[in-house]
């Protein structure tokens, strides 16, 4: 069975069909998402700019990363279960869209560099400027990059 | 204020815009990166105040540090808001999204006001409680019911005419 078989196979189940023909769920599912998005901003604004040693923000070490990983955390799980039905119900037309793997692929990379080689660099090499911006700037940069291509899969 | 809108939405700039793919999409796109900063941050801002977050942090601090961050998010989406506004003024008038979304902007920035003139003036007595007096927290949770209420209806606008029309 090919990727684009299973997608079409996602798209027509029949709760995904229930959830179409409705007006308010997939808008409702969709702020949702937003919300999970404005969450990870703020997270990210905050613990980031923190490691970038921006004198604007708090300036409190480790447990102002710590904290703003958990808020980030929360952020990110409600987008992947509010992401999941909004991806399942036009899978196929996702299939063909660039921006949709765009963020797919920053998405799953960015979970993996935060919770892997950014929470180990920040134990290690808390007290290396070069490499904490290093790690401040991709994960700007990659949630920048799921905020932006998210956008782009809406569009027309 | 019918004719107005009517005469806004024939100048060439309106025009314009409404039909460019590429620059509204780029207006839209901007809004939308500024909504996260500058709401991302309110919403710690209010979660200290309701003392859920951060609490290790005096108040004062969260807000010296990150309210500046909320004013320039706040300020983009003005201008984006304002933009997307001209691109399509009849249409956006007409939607009862848009309209609870502009009420609800000022009641937050009522509800920011009232906090800075009462409660903040008094902040060296409170700062460093965990848990901020029953007032501080009620504007706080104020202030996160709006934001939330803003975002729904912002992110709503587009399905009016599936609900209403």
């Amino acid at each position: 069975m090919s990727l684009l078989e299973i997608f079409h196979l996602l798209e027509y189940l029949p709760v995904l069909i229930e959830m179409r023909s409705s007006p308010w769920v997939f808008p409702m599912i969709a702020t949702f998402h937003l919300f999970g998005l404005v969450i990870i901003g703020g997270a990210v604004i905050v613990g980031d700019l923190q490691l970038l040693n921006h004198k604007i923000t708090l300036q409190l070490g480790s447990l102002i990363t710590h904290d703003m990983e958990r808020l980030m955390t929360l952020g990110l799980v409600i987008m992947v279960i509010t992401g999941v039905p909004l991806f399942m119900c036009f899978a196929t037309k996702y299939y063909y869209l660039t921006p949709f793997w765009v963020k797919l692929f920053s998405l799953i990379f960015v979970v993996i560099f935060t919770f892997t080689i950014r929470r180990n660099a920040l134990k290690k090499y808390r007290e290396n400027p070069t490499i904490t911006k290093v790690v401040a700037i991709t994960s700007i940069s990659l949630w920048t990059s799921v905020a932006l291509s998210g956008r782009l899969i809406g569009f027309p | 204020m019918a004719s107005l809108l009517e005469w806004l939405a024939l100048t060439s700039g309106s025009i314009s815009l409404h039909q460019s793919h590429y620059m509204y999409l780029i207006v839209l796109t901007v809004h939308v990166l500024a909504l996260t900063v500058c709401i991302g941050t309110a919403l710690i801002i209010d979660l200290r105040l309701l003392g859920v977050f951060i609490r290790y942090i005096p108040t004062s601090i969260v807000l010296s540090r990150l309210l500046p961050w909320s004013l320039g998010g706040f300020l983009i989406i003005m201008v984006s808001g304002l933009l997307m506004f001209y691109a399509s003024p009849i249409d956006k008038y007409n939607n009862l999204f848009f309209r609870a979304k502009i009420a609800m902007l000022f009641l937050a920035a009522i509800n920011i006001w009232f906090f800075l003139k009462t409660d903040y003036s008094s902040i060296k007595k409170w700062d460093q409680e965990t848990l901020p007096p029953k007032r501080v927290r009620f504007a706080g949770g104020v202030g996160l019911t709006l934001w939330a209420a803003i975002i729904a209806a912002g992110r709503l606008i587009p399905y009016q005419q599936y609900w209403f029309d």
